[in-house]
Protein backbone atom coordinates (compact mmCIF):
# COMPACT_ATOMS: atom_id res chain seq x y z
CA UNK A 1 0.00 0.00 0.00
CA UNK A 2 1.89 3.23 -1.16
CA UNK A 3 -1.06 5.64 -1.62
CA UNK A 4 -0.75 9.14 -1.24
CA UNK A 5 -2.07 10.70 1.51
CA UNK A 6 -2.34 14.00 2.23
CA UNK A 7 -3.70 14.82 6.13
CA UNK A 8 -3.24 18.74 5.15
CA UNK A 9 -6.30 21.09 5.46
CA UNK A 10 -6.42 24.66 4.45
CA UNK A 11 -8.95 26.42 6.88
CA UNK A 12 -10.10 30.19 5.99
CA UNK A 13 -6.31 30.45 4.19
CA UNK A 14 -4.16 28.48 7.39
CA UNK A 15 -3.00 25.19 6.71
CA UNK A 16 -3.18 22.66 9.26
CA UNK A 17 -1.23 19.72 8.86
CA UNK A 18 -4.09 17.58 9.41
CA UNK A 19 -7.93 18.25 10.55
CA UNK A 20 -7.33 17.57 14.08
CA UNK A 21 -8.00 19.95 16.82
CA UNK A 22 -8.85 19.84 20.79
CA UNK A 23 -11.94 21.91 21.82
CA UNK A 24 -11.19 24.72 23.81
CA UNK A 25 -11.62 24.50 27.90
CA UNK A 26 -11.30 20.65 27.53
CA UNK A 27 -6.95 20.52 26.98
CA UNK A 28 -5.60 23.74 29.05
CA UNK A 29 -3.36 25.83 26.77
CA UNK A 30 -1.73 22.43 25.25
CA UNK A 31 1.21 22.34 27.98
CA UNK A 32 -1.04 20.28 30.66
CA UNK A 33 -1.60 17.86 27.75
CA UNK A 34 2.50 17.92 26.76
CA UNK A 35 3.23 14.85 28.72
CA UNK A 36 0.65 12.44 26.92
CA UNK A 37 0.06 14.31 23.42
CA UNK A 38 2.96 14.64 20.63
CA UNK A 39 1.60 18.53 20.31
CA UNK A 40 3.32 18.74 17.06
CA UNK A 41 0.99 15.80 15.83
CA UNK A 42 -2.01 17.97 16.20
CA UNK A 43 -3.62 20.10 13.35
CA UNK A 44 -3.82 22.98 15.70
CA UNK A 45 -3.87 23.56 19.58
CA UNK A 46 -7.34 25.24 20.87
CA UNK A 47 -6.45 27.02 24.30
CA UNK A 48 -8.81 27.67 26.97
CA UNK A 49 -11.36 30.82 26.35
CA UNK A 50 -9.50 33.72 27.56
CA UNK A 51 -10.55 37.63 28.37
CA UNK A 52 -9.13 41.18 28.88
CA UNK A 53 -8.88 40.58 32.24
CA UNK A 54 -8.68 37.49 34.84
CA UNK A 55 -12.03 35.69 35.55
CA UNK A 56 -12.35 33.41 38.75
CA UNK A 57 -15.22 31.11 37.32
CA UNK A 58 -18.18 29.43 39.18
CA UNK A 59 -18.06 28.08 42.36
CA UNK A 60 -17.51 24.19 42.96
CA UNK A 61 -18.89 21.36 42.29
CA UNK A 62 -17.89 22.35 38.71
CA UNK A 63 -18.43 18.95 36.55
CA UNK A 64 -20.75 16.23 36.61
CA UNK A 65 -20.53 12.70 34.69
CA UNK A 66 -23.79 12.27 33.31
CA UNK A 67 -24.82 8.51 30.79
CA UNK A 68 -22.47 8.66 27.85
CA UNK A 69 -21.05 12.59 28.83
CA UNK A 70 -20.36 14.81 31.21
CA UNK A 71 -21.80 18.44 32.48
CA UNK A 72 -19.48 21.42 33.28
CA UNK A 73 -19.84 24.93 34.76
CA UNK A 74 -16.37 25.93 34.78
CA UNK A 75 -17.46 29.59 33.96
CA UNK A 76 -14.73 30.42 31.77
CA UNK A 77 -11.82 30.71 34.62
CA UNK A 78 -9.01 32.72 33.05
CA UNK A 79 -5.68 34.16 33.67
CA UNK A 80 -6.62 37.14 31.42
CA UNK A 81 -4.69 38.05 28.35
CA UNK A 82 -1.11 39.24 29.29
CA UNK A 83 -0.97 36.08 31.29
CA UNK A 84 -1.97 34.30 28.17
CA UNK A 85 0.01 36.19 25.63
CA UNK A 86 3.59 36.48 28.34
CA UNK A 87 3.35 32.43 28.92
CA UNK A 88 1.10 30.40 26.79
CA UNK A 89 1.84 31.80 22.83
CA UNK A 90 5.74 31.01 23.80
CA UNK A 91 4.80 27.67 24.91
CA UNK A 92 2.98 26.46 22.28
CA UNK A 93 5.33 28.30 19.68
CA UNK A 94 7.66 25.53 19.85
CA UNK A 95 5.52 23.02 18.30
CA UNK A 96 4.83 22.49 15.15
CA UNK A 97 1.39 23.21 15.52
CA UNK A 98 -1.01 26.12 14.75
CA UNK A 99 -2.24 28.51 17.78
CA UNK A 100 -6.22 28.99 17.71
CA UNK A 101 -7.13 31.28 20.59
CA UNK A 102 -10.41 31.28 22.00
CA UNK A 103 -11.41 34.65 23.26
CA UNK A 104 -14.68 35.02 26.19
CA UNK A 105 -15.93 38.53 27.37
CA UNK A 106 -18.83 40.09 29.03
CA UNK A 107 -19.57 42.61 26.05
CA UNK A 108 -18.76 43.66 22.64
CA UNK A 109 -15.88 46.30 24.02
CA UNK A 110 -14.31 42.83 25.84
CA UNK A 111 -14.29 40.68 22.75
CA UNK A 112 -12.62 43.56 20.74
CA UNK A 113 -10.19 44.62 23.27
CA UNK A 114 -8.54 40.80 23.37
CA UNK A 115 -9.14 40.45 19.72
CA UNK A 116 -6.85 43.78 18.87
CA UNK A 117 -4.03 43.09 21.53
CA UNK A 118 -4.25 39.46 19.58
CA UNK A 119 -3.42 41.43 16.67
CA UNK A 120 0.16 42.27 17.36
CA UNK A 121 0.93 38.47 19.05
CA UNK A 122 2.36 35.41 16.87
CA UNK A 123 -0.70 33.11 16.62
CA UNK A 124 -2.45 31.33 13.78
CA UNK A 125 -6.60 31.70 14.46
CA UNK A 126 -8.77 33.30 16.43
CA UNK A 127 -12.11 31.60 17.80
CA UNK A 128 -14.72 34.17 19.25
CA UNK A 129 -16.60 31.91 22.08
CA UNK A 130 -20.31 33.60 21.85
CA UNK A 131 -21.81 30.49 23.41
CA UNK A 132 -20.46 29.23 26.39
CA UNK A 133 -23.78 28.71 28.35
CA UNK A 134 -22.34 28.95 31.91
CA UNK A 135 -21.46 32.96 32.65
CA UNK A 136 -24.58 35.33 33.04
CA UNK A 137 -23.63 37.81 30.58
CA UNK A 138 -22.14 37.75 27.69
CA UNK A 139 -20.96 34.96 25.84
CA UNK A 140 -24.49 32.87 25.43
CA UNK A 141 -26.47 36.30 24.81
CA UNK A 142 -24.79 37.03 21.72
CA UNK A 143 -25.11 33.19 20.46
CA UNK A 144 -28.64 33.16 20.36
CA UNK A 145 -29.53 35.70 18.35
CA UNK A 146 -28.64 35.90 14.78
CA UNK A 147 -28.76 39.61 14.45
CA UNK A 148 -27.01 40.11 17.74
CA UNK A 149 -24.31 37.25 16.55
CA UNK A 150 -23.78 39.17 13.45
CA UNK A 151 -23.12 42.16 14.92
CA UNK A 152 -20.18 40.76 17.73
CA UNK A 153 -18.87 39.42 14.49
CA UNK A 154 -18.72 42.69 12.72
CA UNK A 155 -17.27 43.93 16.04
CA UNK A 156 -14.23 41.53 16.12
CA UNK A 157 -13.36 41.14 12.52
CA UNK A 158 -12.62 45.15 12.68
CA UNK A 159 -9.89 44.66 15.14
CA UNK A 160 -8.49 41.28 14.30
CA UNK A 161 -5.49 40.66 12.08
CA UNK A 162 -5.83 36.59 12.04
CA UNK A 163 -8.63 34.51 10.89
CA UNK A 164 -11.74 34.56 12.94
CA UNK A 165 -13.48 31.61 13.87
CA UNK A 166 -17.11 32.26 15.52
CA UNK A 167 -18.19 29.40 17.99
CA UNK A 168 -21.85 28.62 17.84
CA UNK A 169 -24.50 27.20 20.59
CA UNK A 170 -26.27 24.47 19.84
CA UNK A 171 -29.28 25.90 22.29
CA UNK A 172 -30.82 27.61 18.97
CA UNK A 173 -33.83 26.83 16.72
CA UNK A 174 -31.86 27.14 13.68
CA UNK A 175 -28.14 26.23 13.37
CA UNK A 176 -28.59 26.90 9.56
CA UNK A 177 -29.64 30.84 10.40
CA UNK A 178 -26.74 31.22 13.21
CA UNK A 179 -24.19 30.23 10.67
CA UNK A 180 -25.58 32.60 8.01
CA UNK A 181 -25.83 35.67 10.47
CA UNK A 182 -22.24 35.08 11.61
CA UNK A 183 -20.79 34.60 7.78
CA UNK A 184 -22.66 37.57 6.50
CA UNK A 185 -20.75 39.64 9.76
CA UNK A 186 -17.69 38.44 8.25
CA UNK A 187 -16.87 35.48 9.99
CA UNK A 188 -14.11 33.30 8.17
CA UNK A 189 -15.11 29.70 9.59
CA UNK A 190 -17.29 28.18 11.99
CA UNK A 191 -17.06 25.95 14.46
CA UNK A 192 -19.74 24.09 16.35
CA UNK A 193 -21.24 22.61 18.56
CA UNK A 194 -20.59 23.69 21.70
CA UNK A 195 -22.18 22.06 24.99
CA UNK A 196 -26.06 21.74 25.44
CA UNK A 197 -27.29 23.28 28.16
CA UNK A 198 -28.58 20.85 30.77
CA UNK A 199 -29.24 20.46 34.67
CA UNK A 200 -28.54 17.12 36.95
CA UNK A 201 -30.45 17.05 40.22
CA UNK A 202 -28.45 14.97 43.41
CA UNK A 203 -31.81 12.88 44.78
CA UNK A 204 -30.33 12.23 48.25
CA UNK A 205 -29.44 15.46 48.65
CA UNK A 206 -32.35 17.26 46.86
CA UNK A 207 -30.44 19.58 45.26
CA UNK A 208 -28.67 20.34 42.11
CA UNK A 209 -25.51 18.51 41.31
CA UNK A 210 -23.69 21.61 39.69
CA UNK A 211 -23.14 24.82 41.86
CA UNK A 212 -24.36 26.63 38.94
CA UNK A 213 -27.47 24.52 38.67
CA UNK A 214 -27.21 24.78 35.23
CA UNK A 215 -24.31 22.98 32.85
CA UNK A 216 -22.95 22.50 29.54
CA UNK A 217 -23.76 18.82 28.57
CA UNK A 218 -20.72 17.09 26.26
CA UNK A 219 -19.23 13.96 25.37
CA UNK A 220 -20.48 10.99 23.26
CA UNK A 221 -24.42 11.06 24.38
CA UNK A 222 -24.78 14.70 22.29
CA UNK A 223 -23.34 13.47 19.37
CA UNK A 224 -25.66 12.72 16.88
CA UNK A 225 -26.93 16.07 17.85
CA UNK A 226 -23.66 17.50 16.92
CA UNK A 227 -23.69 15.56 13.13
CA UNK A 228 -27.40 16.78 12.29
CA UNK A 229 -25.89 20.79 13.30
CA UNK A 230 -22.91 20.40 11.54
CA UNK A 231 -24.29 18.84 8.17
CA UNK A 232 -26.96 21.74 8.65
CA UNK A 233 -24.56 24.13 9.30
CA UNK A 234 -22.10 22.80 6.17
CA UNK A 235 -24.84 22.88 3.75
CA UNK A 236 -26.11 26.54 4.69
CA UNK A 237 -22.94 28.74 4.90
CA UNK A 238 -19.60 28.52 2.65
CA UNK A 239 -17.30 29.30 4.94
CA UNK A 240 -15.41 26.00 6.66
CA UNK A 241 -16.97 24.24 9.50
CA UNK A 242 -15.14 22.71 12.18
CA UNK A 243 -16.93 20.23 13.80
CA UNK A 244 -17.31 19.00 17.13
CA UNK A 245 -19.01 17.21 19.94
CA UNK A 246 -19.09 14.52 21.40
CA UNK A 247 -15.78 12.77 18.88
CA UNK A 248 -14.26 10.06 21.07
CA UNK A 249 -13.09 7.97 18.15
CA UNK A 250 -11.54 8.42 14.52
CA UNK A 251 -14.70 6.92 13.58
CA UNK A 252 -16.68 9.97 15.64
CA UNK A 253 -14.76 12.16 13.37
CA UNK A 254 -14.69 10.59 10.40
CA UNK A 255 -18.44 10.95 10.49
CA UNK A 256 -18.12 14.50 11.15
CA UNK A 257 -16.07 14.85 8.40
CA UNK A 258 -18.41 13.23 6.03
CA UNK A 259 -21.11 15.62 7.32
CA UNK A 260 -19.77 18.23 5.92
CA UNK A 261 -16.94 19.71 8.87
CA UNK A 262 -13.44 20.39 7.08
CA UNK A 263 -11.73 19.57 10.75
CA UNK A 264 -12.76 18.54 13.94
CA UNK A 265 -11.79 19.41 17.71
CA UNK A 266 -11.60 16.31 19.87
CA UNK A 267 -13.21 17.54 23.66
CA UNK A 268 -14.94 15.63 26.54
CA UNK A 269 -12.12 12.35 24.75
CA UNK A 270 -9.29 14.13 26.42
CA UNK A 271 -10.69 13.46 30.38
CA UNK A 272 -11.21 10.26 29.25
CA UNK A 273 -8.17 9.48 27.32
CA UNK A 274 -5.58 12.13 27.39
CA UNK A 275 -3.67 10.68 24.65
CA UNK A 276 -6.66 10.35 22.61
CA UNK A 277 -6.22 12.63 19.69
CA UNK A 278 -2.80 10.67 18.72
CA UNK A 279 -5.15 7.75 17.94
CA UNK A 280 -8.00 9.97 15.92
CA UNK A 281 -5.14 11.37 14.08
CA UNK A 282 -3.90 7.48 13.00
CA UNK A 283 -7.39 6.56 12.66
CA UNK A 284 -8.20 8.95 10.13
CA UNK A 285 -5.43 8.31 8.42
CA UNK A 286 -5.68 4.51 8.07
CA UNK A 287 -9.58 5.40 7.05
CA UNK A 288 -8.40 7.71 4.20
CA UNK A 289 -5.90 5.17 2.98
CA UNK A 290 -8.49 1.69 3.16
CA UNK A 291 -11.26 3.63 1.96
CA UNK A 292 -8.70 5.45 -1.36
CA UNK A 293 -9.55 9.40 -0.39
CA UNK A 294 -6.33 11.10 -1.05
CA UNK A 295 -7.11 13.92 0.55
CA UNK A 296 -8.97 15.33 3.53
CA UNK A 297 -10.94 17.89 1.21
CA UNK A 298 -12.05 14.82 -0.98
CA UNK A 299 -14.60 13.37 2.40
CA UNK A 300 -15.65 17.15 3.49
CA UNK A 301 -19.90 16.88 2.97
CA UNK A 302 -19.68 13.76 0.71
CA UNK A 303 -22.68 12.49 2.29
CA UNK A 304 -25.76 14.66 1.00
CA UNK B 1 5.06 12.77 25.74
CA UNK B 2 6.35 10.49 27.70
CA UNK B 3 2.92 9.34 29.97
CA UNK B 4 -0.27 7.55 28.46
CA UNK B 5 -3.41 5.57 30.30
CA UNK B 6 -2.39 2.06 30.64
CA UNK B 7 -4.20 -0.85 31.35
CA UNK B 8 -3.22 -1.83 35.09
CA UNK B 9 -4.35 -5.65 36.36
CA UNK B 10 -6.00 -6.60 39.27
CA UNK B 11 -3.39 -8.60 41.41
CA UNK B 12 -6.04 -9.22 44.18
CA UNK B 13 -9.15 -7.41 45.64
CA UNK B 14 -11.18 -8.02 48.84
CA UNK B 15 -13.76 -6.27 50.63
CA UNK B 16 -12.19 -4.01 53.63
CA UNK B 17 -15.43 -3.39 55.46
CA UNK B 18 -19.11 -2.57 54.48
CA UNK B 19 -19.36 -0.84 51.46
CA UNK B 20 -14.95 -0.50 51.30
CA UNK B 21 -12.99 -2.65 49.08
CA UNK B 22 -9.06 -2.53 48.69
CA UNK B 23 -7.45 -4.06 45.63
CA UNK B 24 -3.74 -4.62 44.57
CA UNK B 25 -3.12 -3.63 40.95
CA UNK B 26 -0.33 -4.00 38.76
CA UNK B 27 0.93 -0.76 37.29
CA UNK B 28 3.91 0.70 36.35
CA UNK B 29 2.98 4.05 37.90
CA UNK B 30 3.76 2.20 41.00
CA UNK B 31 8.01 3.35 40.37
CA UNK B 32 7.65 6.80 40.72
CA UNK B 33 4.43 6.74 43.06
CA UNK B 34 4.93 8.68 46.26
CA UNK B 35 2.06 9.06 49.70
CA UNK B 36 -0.28 11.27 48.82
CA UNK B 37 -0.52 10.72 45.29
CA UNK B 38 -3.45 9.65 43.57
CA UNK B 39 -4.39 7.55 40.28
CA UNK B 40 -6.94 7.90 37.64
CA UNK B 41 -9.35 5.18 37.78
CA UNK B 42 -11.47 4.62 34.05
CA UNK B 43 -14.42 2.34 34.28
CA UNK B 44 -14.35 -0.19 31.90
CA UNK B 45 -18.07 1.11 31.16
CA UNK B 46 -18.15 2.95 28.58
CA UNK B 47 -21.14 5.21 29.53
CA UNK B 48 -19.09 6.22 32.51
CA UNK B 49 -16.13 8.41 30.93
CA UNK B 50 -14.55 10.15 33.52
CA UNK B 51 -12.05 8.96 36.19
CA UNK B 52 -12.20 8.03 39.25
CA UNK B 53 -9.13 10.15 41.54
CA UNK B 54 -8.80 7.40 44.27
CA UNK B 55 -5.62 7.54 46.80
CA UNK B 56 -3.08 5.64 46.83
CA UNK B 57 -3.11 3.74 50.19
CA UNK B 58 0.09 1.20 49.72
CA UNK B 59 3.26 0.81 46.98
CA UNK B 60 5.16 -1.61 46.29
CA UNK B 61 7.57 0.53 44.21
CA UNK B 62 9.93 -3.31 43.26
CA UNK B 63 6.80 -5.62 42.64
CA UNK B 64 5.38 -2.96 40.42
CA UNK B 65 1.99 -2.81 42.42
CA UNK B 66 -0.22 -0.28 43.98
CA UNK B 67 -2.91 -0.57 46.54
CA UNK B 68 -6.23 1.29 46.44
CA UNK B 69 -9.13 1.52 49.56
CA UNK B 70 -11.78 2.74 48.14
CA UNK B 71 -15.69 3.64 48.79
CA UNK B 72 -18.52 2.24 46.74
CA UNK B 73 -20.59 5.32 45.96
CA UNK B 74 -23.88 3.86 45.06
CA UNK B 75 -25.77 1.50 42.70
CA UNK B 76 -24.11 1.53 39.47
CA UNK B 77 -21.40 3.82 40.09
CA UNK B 78 -17.47 3.36 39.00
CA UNK B 79 -16.81 2.47 41.98
CA UNK B 80 -19.34 -0.62 42.31
CA UNK B 81 -18.10 -1.56 38.72
CA UNK B 82 -14.76 -1.47 40.29
CA UNK B 83 -15.63 -3.35 43.65
CA UNK B 84 -16.59 -6.32 41.06
CA UNK B 85 -13.04 -6.95 39.56
CA UNK B 86 -11.28 -10.08 39.80
CA UNK B 87 -7.55 -11.25 39.85
CA UNK B 88 -6.88 -10.86 36.48
CA UNK B 89 -9.03 -8.42 35.00
CA UNK B 90 -7.79 -4.96 33.89
CA UNK B 91 -8.60 -1.24 34.15
CA UNK B 92 -7.32 2.00 32.78
CA UNK B 93 -5.69 3.72 34.84
CA UNK B 94 -3.59 7.24 34.90
CA UNK B 95 -1.06 8.24 36.93
CA UNK B 96 0.55 9.05 39.57
CA UNK B 97 -1.26 12.18 39.80
CA UNK B 98 -0.82 15.29 42.27
CA UNK B 99 1.88 16.25 44.49
CA UNK B 100 1.65 13.93 47.56
CA UNK B 101 2.55 14.38 51.38
CA UNK B 102 5.60 16.32 52.09
CA UNK B 103 6.53 13.62 54.73
CA UNK B 104 10.12 14.83 54.80
CA UNK B 105 8.87 17.82 56.85
CA UNK B 106 7.96 15.38 59.72
CA UNK B 107 11.48 14.50 60.04
CA UNK B 108 12.97 15.20 63.67
CA UNK B 109 9.56 16.35 64.75
CA UNK B 110 6.27 15.27 66.66
CA UNK B 111 3.83 14.10 64.07
CA UNK B 112 0.29 13.98 63.77
CA UNK B 113 -0.81 11.64 60.90
CA UNK B 114 -5.00 12.43 60.83
CA UNK B 115 -7.46 10.26 58.52
CA UNK B 116 -11.18 10.17 58.17
CA UNK B 117 -13.47 8.23 56.34
CA UNK B 118 -12.73 7.10 53.20
CA UNK B 119 -9.71 9.81 53.66
CA UNK B 120 -7.96 6.92 55.81
CA UNK B 121 -6.14 4.41 53.31
CA UNK B 122 -3.15 7.43 51.65
CA UNK B 123 -2.78 7.82 55.34
CA UNK B 124 -1.06 3.97 55.73
CA UNK B 125 1.46 4.65 53.05
CA UNK B 126 2.36 8.21 54.55
CA UNK B 127 3.24 6.58 58.11
CA UNK B 128 4.95 3.69 56.70
CA UNK B 129 7.87 6.00 54.69
CA UNK B 130 7.62 8.80 57.01
CA UNK B 131 10.47 8.93 59.41
CA UNK B 132 9.82 11.44 62.27
CA UNK B 133 10.57 11.91 66.44
CA UNK B 134 6.64 10.47 67.33
CA UNK B 135 4.45 9.14 65.00
CA UNK B 136 0.59 9.80 66.01
CA UNK B 137 -1.98 7.85 63.75
CA UNK B 138 -5.44 9.73 64.62
CA UNK B 139 -8.01 7.43 62.55
CA UNK B 140 -11.56 8.48 62.59
CA UNK B 141 -14.21 6.05 61.53
CA UNK B 142 -18.14 5.44 61.64
CA UNK B 143 -18.12 2.75 63.61
CA UNK B 144 -16.90 -0.80 64.52
CA UNK B 145 -15.28 -1.17 61.59
CA UNK B 146 -11.86 0.17 61.18
CA UNK B 147 -10.35 -0.98 58.45
CA UNK B 148 -6.92 -0.56 57.84
CA UNK B 149 -6.31 -0.48 61.91
CA UNK B 150 -4.26 -3.60 62.54
CA UNK B 151 -1.60 -1.86 59.64
CA UNK B 152 -1.63 1.37 61.56
CA UNK B 153 -0.31 -0.28 64.59
CA UNK B 154 2.16 -1.86 63.06
CA UNK B 155 3.34 1.53 62.02
CA UNK B 156 3.23 4.41 64.92
CA UNK B 157 1.06 4.95 67.95
CA UNK B 158 -2.98 4.63 66.60
CA UNK B 159 -5.44 6.64 68.30
CA UNK B 160 -9.15 5.64 67.34
CA UNK B 161 -12.32 8.16 66.93
CA UNK B 162 -15.66 6.29 66.31
CA UNK B 163 -19.01 8.51 65.72
CA UNK B 164 -20.68 5.76 67.29
CA UNK B 165 -18.16 5.42 70.27
CA UNK B 166 -17.79 1.81 69.61
CA UNK B 167 -14.08 1.68 69.47
CA UNK B 168 -12.02 4.29 70.73
CA UNK B 169 -12.63 8.02 71.66
CA UNK B 170 -16.41 8.75 70.78
CA UNK B 171 -16.96 11.69 68.26
CA UNK B 172 -14.30 12.50 65.89
CA UNK B 173 -10.41 12.54 65.29
CA UNK B 174 -10.17 16.00 66.84
CA UNK B 175 -12.09 14.36 70.30
CA UNK B 176 -9.50 11.72 69.87
CA UNK B 177 -6.58 14.48 70.39
CA UNK B 178 -8.11 15.68 73.01
CA UNK B 179 -9.10 12.89 75.41
CA UNK B 180 -5.61 11.52 74.84
CA UNK B 181 -4.20 14.76 75.26
CA UNK B 182 -1.83 14.86 72.37
CA UNK B 183 0.28 17.52 70.72
CA UNK B 184 2.37 17.77 67.59
CA UNK B 185 4.61 20.02 65.54
CA UNK B 186 3.15 19.16 62.27
CA UNK B 187 0.27 17.71 60.78
CA UNK B 188 -0.49 15.76 57.85
CA UNK B 189 -4.53 15.19 57.38
CA UNK B 190 -6.79 13.49 54.70
CA UNK B 191 -10.93 13.63 55.55
CA UNK B 192 -14.05 15.02 54.94
CA UNK B 193 -13.81 18.94 54.54
CA UNK B 194 -15.84 19.28 57.99
CA UNK B 195 -12.76 17.50 59.64
CA UNK B 196 -10.23 19.41 57.49
CA UNK B 197 -11.92 22.15 58.58
CA UNK B 198 -11.50 21.51 62.31
CA UNK B 199 -7.82 20.17 61.90
CA UNK B 200 -6.88 23.75 59.73
CA UNK B 201 -8.57 25.64 62.61
CA UNK B 202 -6.56 23.60 65.79
CA UNK B 203 -3.49 23.80 63.81
CA UNK B 204 -3.58 27.23 63.17
CA UNK B 205 -5.00 28.43 66.82
CA UNK B 206 -1.90 26.31 67.87
CA UNK B 207 0.12 27.63 65.10
CA UNK B 208 1.12 24.24 63.71
CA UNK B 209 2.53 23.55 60.48
CA UNK B 210 -0.18 21.50 59.02
CA UNK B 211 -0.85 19.72 55.18
CA UNK B 212 -4.30 18.72 54.29
CA UNK B 213 -5.23 16.80 51.10
CA UNK B 214 -8.45 18.18 49.41
CA UNK B 215 -10.81 16.37 47.83
CA UNK B 216 -12.95 17.73 44.43
CA UNK B 217 -15.18 17.11 41.57
CA UNK B 218 -12.29 16.18 38.89
CA UNK B 219 -12.48 15.59 34.91
CA UNK B 220 -9.16 15.82 33.44
CA UNK B 221 -7.26 14.83 36.67
CA UNK B 222 -4.17 16.88 35.02
CA UNK B 223 -4.35 20.89 35.73
CA UNK B 224 -6.27 21.43 32.16
CA UNK B 225 -9.62 21.52 32.96
CA UNK B 226 -10.09 23.52 36.29
CA UNK B 227 -13.11 21.41 37.51
CA UNK B 228 -11.34 20.61 40.71
CA UNK B 229 -10.04 24.20 42.16
CA UNK B 230 -10.07 25.40 45.81
CA UNK B 231 -9.70 28.88 46.94
CA UNK B 232 -6.46 29.94 47.86
CA UNK B 233 -4.81 32.80 49.90
CA UNK B 234 -2.69 34.32 47.35
CA UNK B 235 -2.84 34.70 43.49
CA UNK B 236 -1.66 30.64 42.22
CA UNK B 237 0.91 31.39 38.98
CA UNK B 238 -1.08 28.94 36.69
CA UNK B 239 -4.89 30.84 37.05
CA UNK B 240 -3.72 34.17 38.12
CA UNK B 241 -7.14 34.27 40.29
CA UNK B 242 -7.11 33.24 44.18
CA UNK B 243 -7.96 29.39 42.66
CA UNK B 244 -5.48 26.58 42.99
CA UNK B 245 -6.01 23.42 41.40
CA UNK B 246 -6.55 20.15 43.59
CA UNK B 247 -5.51 17.65 41.28
CA UNK B 248 -2.23 19.56 39.75
CA UNK B 249 -1.57 22.08 42.42
CA UNK B 250 -2.40 19.23 45.40
CA UNK B 251 -3.95 17.65 46.47
CA UNK B 252 -2.28 18.25 49.45
CA UNK B 253 -1.71 22.09 50.34
CA UNK B 254 -0.32 23.84 53.03
CA UNK B 255 -3.25 24.68 55.43
CA UNK B 256 -2.52 28.63 55.13
CA UNK B 257 -2.66 28.46 51.85
CA UNK B 258 -6.32 27.41 51.27
CA UNK B 259 -9.88 28.63 52.26
CA UNK B 260 -11.92 25.07 52.76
Amino acid sequence: MSMDINMKVNIAGVEWKNPVTVASGTFGSGAEFADYVDLNRLGAVTTKGVANVPWTGNPTPRVAETYGGMMNAVGLQNPGIDVFCERDIPFLRKYDTKIIVNVCGRSEEDYCEVVERLSGEDVDMLEINISCPNVKEGGIAFGQNPKAAEEITKAVKKYAKQPVIMKLSPNVTSIAEMAKAVEAGGADAVSLINTITGMKIDINRKTFVLANRTGGVSGPAIHPVAVRMVYEAANAVKVPVIGMGGIMTAEDAIEMILAGASAVSVGTANFHNPSVTMEIVDGIREYMEQQGFASVADMVGIVK
Amino acid sequence: MTKKRELAEVISQEKAARGIYSMWIRTESAKEAKPGQFISMYANDGSKLLPRPISICEIDREGGALRVVYRVTGKNTGTEEFSRLKAGDTLPIVGPLGNGFPYEKAEGKKAFLIGGGIGVPPILELAKEMECEKKQIIVGYRDEETFLREEFEQNGEVYISTEDGSVGTKGNVMDAIRENALDADVIFACGPTPMLRAVKAYAEENGIECYISLEERMACGIGACLACVCQSKEKDHHSNVHNKRICKDGPVFLSTEVEI
